[in-house]
């Protein structure tokens, strides 16, 4: 509550507005925040934090020109209604009139420059190319959206996951992301936005977090039958937490090559159980953006999409 | 062997794909067909029984009279809206009941098919449709013509539209449809990942239809550009008039992006090219370029004229003209041009740089502005009026409180920062259902209620369409806020199934009723046409005046339905609203002594042609061949289209002339008509 009526205070408006705004916020925080503990609505990340900020603060700024129109939408339909003796005026040869005009082209274009203003310093300070400041060192995570999986390769610690991911609070954490399949996009909400996987390119998202805890994450662009099943739990913890589990995940005997890649992450399945590799094939993530980029590169990798289908006709 | 004659057809996993699925699904499908079979086998055998097919023929099937095209457009149009909507309600039920353990009652596979169809129905075959038929049935009229500019091409639009409904729906019999939802993204609608003919059915169905609509698109701007009757300059236009206008320059832009693109693709999946795929060069991110340069100007394509519907409604029913005429001219102008200016908003998760997604999200925020103050102009166009609370006014002020909204959610979705939150997620969905039911289908709705009359000369009961706005308003609200607080809660859109745990369902059985409370809306909206139909004789119902709501527009001022000529006098207009100053003055247009005294000429009229129908047979017969793989039927299917165009270019004998004697016939009988309802 008290975040609601600093974020208030830093609203650009005064006086009656204000109080308005605040009234409005309150209930609008009580009855989403206040029974939702999921995704953005209870943010546990930087960025997340930031984003529902300007969620709270959007809502604000334009409920300002949104409650009086609907109120003057509604109560001009119920005052000038046709009824026997309505003593309202009537005056059936009003049809312009310059102040007013200039008045609603006005008060929209004010509301837009705030909002614009916010939006393009947001939309740097927000965007998920950019590095998030820290002394501590990020971790590397390289992100593989896969038909209906997600892959994660720790390139530092050379370890992979499937649908699993484990991050320490306090440190940066640096996604790069592609895909071998179809166009996908990866979010954790609670942490922050989300941004699009596709094959042949890699994309980038930043997140940072405080608070310990397990956070759901989604992919977000449909990709066909298995993609209700493409979600995984993200465990923040400790970072002293986190060497230790890098560890475990260390001993695993499994190994990610670029052969089991093709061969066994690649073909179509469903709700695929959590996996781990001790060791991961090293330039393993860029050799498969280049796959998709030049085919043929290598002898054993043809990404041909005819291929993919031939493998797993179902 | 055998698929060289008959293609795909050849292999029964793609024809009948249905056989080789659990038997729940069977049943669904099986219910389905029946409906389907009792439907046709009840239609065929009834104009059998009733000897219509005569009449079908000619009077409907050959014509080229406009206001005959806009009912086909509605039959049609509420036809699918019906399919669209079962669609919706079978989603819903499906993801309020799909938790945890449960997976619900459909297969991943069917619920994939069924919101890609929703969505292509929905836009493609209603929203598209429905506003053809507003354009065919009030434009001409409003403008004081006689038919629309090409009135062939119109008949031939029409029907190739038909022909996109026909392949879509093909699709519940033989095969299946796409199920790569309603924008069919690469790499996903590629061979690789949807080999069947879904995807392929959808290529067709939206192509030809979007063939049909680009043609209408080009018909309704010459129209408005040549056809208005003697003084009527631009600036004297009915603000509908307007908007269909710059509507049509939407879609004579945009619409070829779409071609394209879906041309695209289909080279891709038939001869195997590389614009889309995932590799060879391949670009995913081209296409989804290209959809959306169509896909949001098309949102504004299909606003714009319900935007056009509100202002003739608010007038006519606050009895002031429209406040700040040249303001929503000049507004609807801005909106039309901004609209190429920001259909990156549709993926600013694609990673293009900070820099050109604050562009497209500030360009986004700027069309708030032109549409902001329209409301206004609304708003203060009922302040001192008098008020008629008529069921398209009740629509109107469910607009207000509902577009509002999704006008809001709208400008929070430009804000990339919260688009990278809100994006694929339900939230979205909320948004463009809120402006869309709230914005286009309120509006068509008050739209079709407010021109009824015109076309059939009675009028539509009003409280079953009061309680059918209710309904509407009301499960609108139950329906969709749920959504909006899902999407908040990371929700992503398109999911079958979810986890328990994600403590989504109670929202998502709201929101089922909500789509409950609107099937309880379209069930008044039926069972409003067949009393209004049933007592369209009564007082009350019959209007002879064609003046029915006291307009202020040309289209008032001719009978209902007009006679096939619209009027039979050309119509002459000296100011804005010139029917409700001729009104104030005591002179009607057709009917009031002014014109009486003047001699009927003969009217130079378009010949009906069946040649817009046999186009289209043609042309459905090479979408089937080229989505089953036909190749040879394909080929004939080409040559009859081409051989059928030509032959058409090359007939002279397209008009002929009503006898003055004829037009004096028809108007003395309405007169009577009239004279004797007074009596």
């Amino acid at each position: 509550m008290k975040a609601i009526i600093n974020l208030v205070s830093k609203l650009p408006v005064k006086g009656m507005f204000r109080n308005v705004s605040v009234v409005l916020l309150v209930i609008l925080s009580l009855a989403l925040s206040g029974c939702v503990s999921e995704g953005v609505l209870a943010p546990k990340g930087q960025i997340a934090i930031e984003e529902h900020r300007l969620i709270l603060f959007a809502v604000g700024l334009m409920l300002i020109v949104v409650i009086p129109t609907i109120f003057m939408a509604l109560f001009f339909g119920w005052r000038y209604r046709e009824k026997t003796q309505n003593n309202a005026k009537y005056e059936p040869e009003w049809r312009h009139n310059t102040l007013l005009e200039v008045v609603w082209w006005t008060i929209p274009c004010i509301i837009i420059l705030i909002l614009g203003t916010v939006t393009w310093k947001t939309t740097h300070s927000l965007d998920p190319f950019k590095p998030l400041d820290s002394k501590e060192t990020p971790v590397t995570i390289e992100v593989i959206s896969l038909d209906w999986k997600w892959l994660f390769i720790y390139p530092d610690y050379k370890i992979a996951t499937v649908n699993y991911l484990r991050i320490p609070t306090g440190r940066p954490i640096n996604f790069k992301i592609t895909a071998a399949a179809p166009m996908n996009s990866f979010v954790i909400p609670q942490l922050g936005g989300q941004i699009y996987a596709m094959t042949g390119m890699t994309t980038q998202l930043h997140l940072y977090t405080d608070t310990p805890g397990s956070y759901r994450g989604f992919g977000a662009n449909y990709t066909g039958i298995g993609f209700a099943g493409m979600q995984f739990v993200t465990d923040a913890t400790s970072p002293e937490d986190f060497t230790g589990w890098v560890k475990t995940i260390q001993e695993k005997p499994d190994s990610l090559t670029t052969d089991v890649f093709w061969k066994q992450l690649v073909p179509q399945s469903t709700d695929d159980p959590v996996r781990y590799f001790g060791s991961v094939e090293p330039g393993l993530f860029d050799n498969i953006v280049m796959s998709y980029m030049m085919p043929g590169m290598k002898d054993n990798v043809v990404p041909d999409e005819h291929a993919v289908m031939n493998q797993s006709n179902h | 062997m055998l698929e060289t004659f008959i293609g795909k057809l050849s292999n029964p996993h793609e024809v009948f794909p249905y056989l080789y699925e659990p038997v729940s699904q069977q049943l669904i499908i099986l219910s389905m067909f029946t409906f389907i079979v009792i439907g046709g086998i009840a239609l065929v055998g009834g104009l059998t029984y009733f000897k219509k097919w005569g009449y079908l023929w000619r009077e409907w099937i050959i014509t080229v009279d406009h206001k005959r095209i806009a009912v086909m457009y509605f039959v049609v149009a509420f036809i699918m809206l019906f399919r669209g909507f079962v669609d919706a309600a079978m989603m819903r039920t499906q993801q309020a009941l799909a938790s945890g353990d449960s997976t619900g009652y459909l297969i991943p596979q069917h619920f994939d098919q069924i919101f890609t169809a929703h969505g292509v129905i929905m836009i493609f075959f209603v929203a598209m449709p429905l506003m053809f038929a507003l354009f065919n049935i009030a434009v001409p009229l409003q403008i004081g013509a006689r038919d629309v500019a090409f009135p062939f091409l119109n008949s031939l639009s029409f029907w190739l539209f038909a022909v996109g409904v026909i392949l879509a729906n093909m699709s519940l019999l033989i095969g299946d449809f796409a199920h790569a939802g309603w924008l069919a993204y690469p790499p996903f609608s590629e061979l690789a990942y949807s080999p069947t003919v879904g995807t392929d059915y959808y290529i067709w169905a939206v192509q030809i239809s979007g063939l049909g609509s680009l043609l209408s698109g080009i018909n309704f701007f010459v129209t408005i550009l040549k056809m208005r009757c003697p003084g009527m300059t631009m600036m004297k236009m009915p603000i509908f008039t307007w908007t269909v206008f710059f509507s049509s320059i939407l879609i004579m832009a945009a619409f070829p992006v779409l071609t394209v693109d879906l041309a695209l693709l289909a080279l891709d999946r038939y001869m195997d090219m590389h614009f889309f795929t995932t590799s060879y060069g391949g670009d995913q991110m081209m296409y989804v370029n290209l959809i959306w340069m169509w896909g949001h100007p098309e949102v504004y394509i299909l606003v714009l004229p319900a935007f056009g519907i509100y202002s003739e409604i608010v007038a006519t029913f606050s009895k002031k003209p429209l406040f700040g005429y040249t303001t929503m001219v000049w507004a609807s102008g801005v909106i039309t041009i901004l609209s190429f200016l920001v259909w990156l908003h549709h993926f600013f998760t694609m990673g293009a740089g900070a820099d050109v997604n604050a562009f497209f999200g500030i360009m986004t925020m700027i069309i708030s502005i032109p549409t902001g103050v329209k409301l206004f102009n609304w708003i203060f166009t009922m302040y001192r009026g008098r008020i008629t609370f008529t069921s398209p006014m009740y629509w109107m002020m469910g607009f207000f409180a509902t577009f509002t909204i999704g006008g809001m959610t709208g400008v929070m979705l430009s804000v990339p920062g919260i688009d990278f939150q809100a994006h694929n997620s339900t939230f979205l969905v909320a948004h463009f259902h809120n402006v869309i039911i709230g914005g286009v289908v309120f509006g068509y709705f008050a739209g079709f209620t407010y021109w009824f009359p015109k076309m059939f000369g009675f009028r539509l009961n009003e409280r079953l369409g009061k309680c059918a706005f209710w309904c509407w308003i009301v499960g609108f609200f139950v329906a969709f806020m749920p959504l909006y607080i899902l999407g908040g809660m990371g929700m992503t859109r398109r999911l079958y199934h979810y986890d328990a745990s994600t403590g989504f369902q109670p929202f998502l059985i709201v929101a089922a009723i909500g789509a409950a409370i609107i099937a309880l809306g379209v069930f008044f909206q039926v069972l409003q046409l067949i009393v209004s139909i049933k007592n369209r004789d009564k007082e009350g119902y019959r209007d002879l005046t064609g003046d029915p709501w006291n307009g202020r527009t040309l289209e008032w001022a001719t009978s209902s339905p007009p006679a096939f000529y619209n009027f039979a006098h050309d119509p002459e207009v000296n100011c804005i609203d010139a029917f409700w100053y001729d009104k104030q003055k005591g002179l009607d247009v057709d009917s009031k002594p002014k014109i009486r005294t003047e001699p009927y000429h003969d009217i130079h009229m378009p010949k009906d042609t069946a040649m817009g129908f046999i186009i289209s047979v043609f042309v459905l017969i090479l979408g089937f061949a080229m989505v089953w793989h036909i190749w040879w039927l394909a080929i004939v299917g080409v040559i009859c289209t081409i051989a059928a165009v030509i032959s058409r270019a090359c007939n002279y004998d397209i008009d002929y002339y009503v006898k003055a004697s004829t037009v004096e016939a028809i108007e003395t009988q309405h007169q009577q008509e009239m004279a004797g309802a007074k009596i």
